[in-house]
């Protein structure tokens, strides 16, 4: 359901620093917000977010409403060897999301 | 005339006071930082936080936060925890890196529910607290007004 776009440099040499973006497809529902019939929308917001490079994490952060609806993060990492990033993370709803991108060294 | 004149000396220190508070170091007896810190004190430095002076509207803030950290397996920054000081949520977000992360560097957009100050404190290796504190004014208010 959650759709997520990931940016990557196409390569990175061994040891470099490599930034990494996401994007990720949410509406960070605060729960104050009133539809038009004047009720509450329900909070529904990414509240857990990982990542693992080659099955290793190296990033994780707890989110609240107070991120932006469609959640961006930019983060850094260091380059070892070619691999995946795989990201996951749960609303409120429990809504599971993954993405990934891969990484390649030379 | 010695009372008059303690009058207005005490009366010209308060705008004085009051300019000085605009960025004061984060409070550590705030129920939040102590549930971060457990007790530890918060010394300023270190920690970079970026954002706008102004914001047109508070519904998405572009934010970036930096630890002067070499980020090695001895000396790294553990937790990087953002603190707002009039959203409904308080704890906006917390970001943990390590030695992997190579540079101490988080971007994010953020939700301000009107004029603020933006805390940041960061969590080291070594079991010490730095922060950074930013005053953000904001023209149009997010989270509770609609948006």
């Amino acid at each position: 359901m959650a759709l997520a776009r990931i940016q990557v440099p196409k390569e990175a040499k061994r040891g470099e620093l490599v930034e990494v973006r996401i994007v990720i497809q949410h509406p960070m529902e605060t729960g104050f917000r009133r539809d038009a019939d004047g009720k509450r929308v329900a909070r529904n917001a990414i509240h857990s977010l990982a990542c693992r490079y080659n099955g290793a994490e190296v990033f994780r952060a707890t989110l609240s409403t107070g991120i932006a609806a469609n959640p961006f993060l930019r983060f850094f990492l260091r380059a070892g060897e070619s691999g995946d990033l795989d990201f996951w993370w749960l609303d409120d709803d429990e809504n599971e999301g993954t993405a990934r991108a891969r990484l390649v060294v030379v | 005339m010695k009372r008059r004149g303690f009058l207005a000396v005490s009366l010209l220190m308060v705008p004085l006071r009051g300019q000085t508070q605009a960025n004061a170091h984060v409070s550590t007896t705030d129920p939040l930082v102590v549930a971060i810190t457990k007790g530890k004190d918060v010394i300023p430095g270190k920690v970079k936080l970026e954002l706008p002076a102004l914001a047109v509207n508070g519904h998405s803030v572009a934010m970036t936060v930096k630890v002067d950290s070499p980020m090695t397996g001895a000396e790294h920054v553990r937790a990087v925890h953002l603190i707002s000081e009039k959203n409904p949520v308080r704890e906006m977000a917390t970001f943990y890196l390590g030695p992997h992360s190579g540079r101490a560097e988080v971007g994010s957009r953020i939700r301000l529910n009107g004029t603020q100050r933006m805390t940041a404190i960061a969590e080291l290796s070594d079991g010490t607290f730095w922060s950074d504190q930013v005053a953000v004014e904001v023209r149009e208010a997010a989270c509770t007004d609609g948006g």
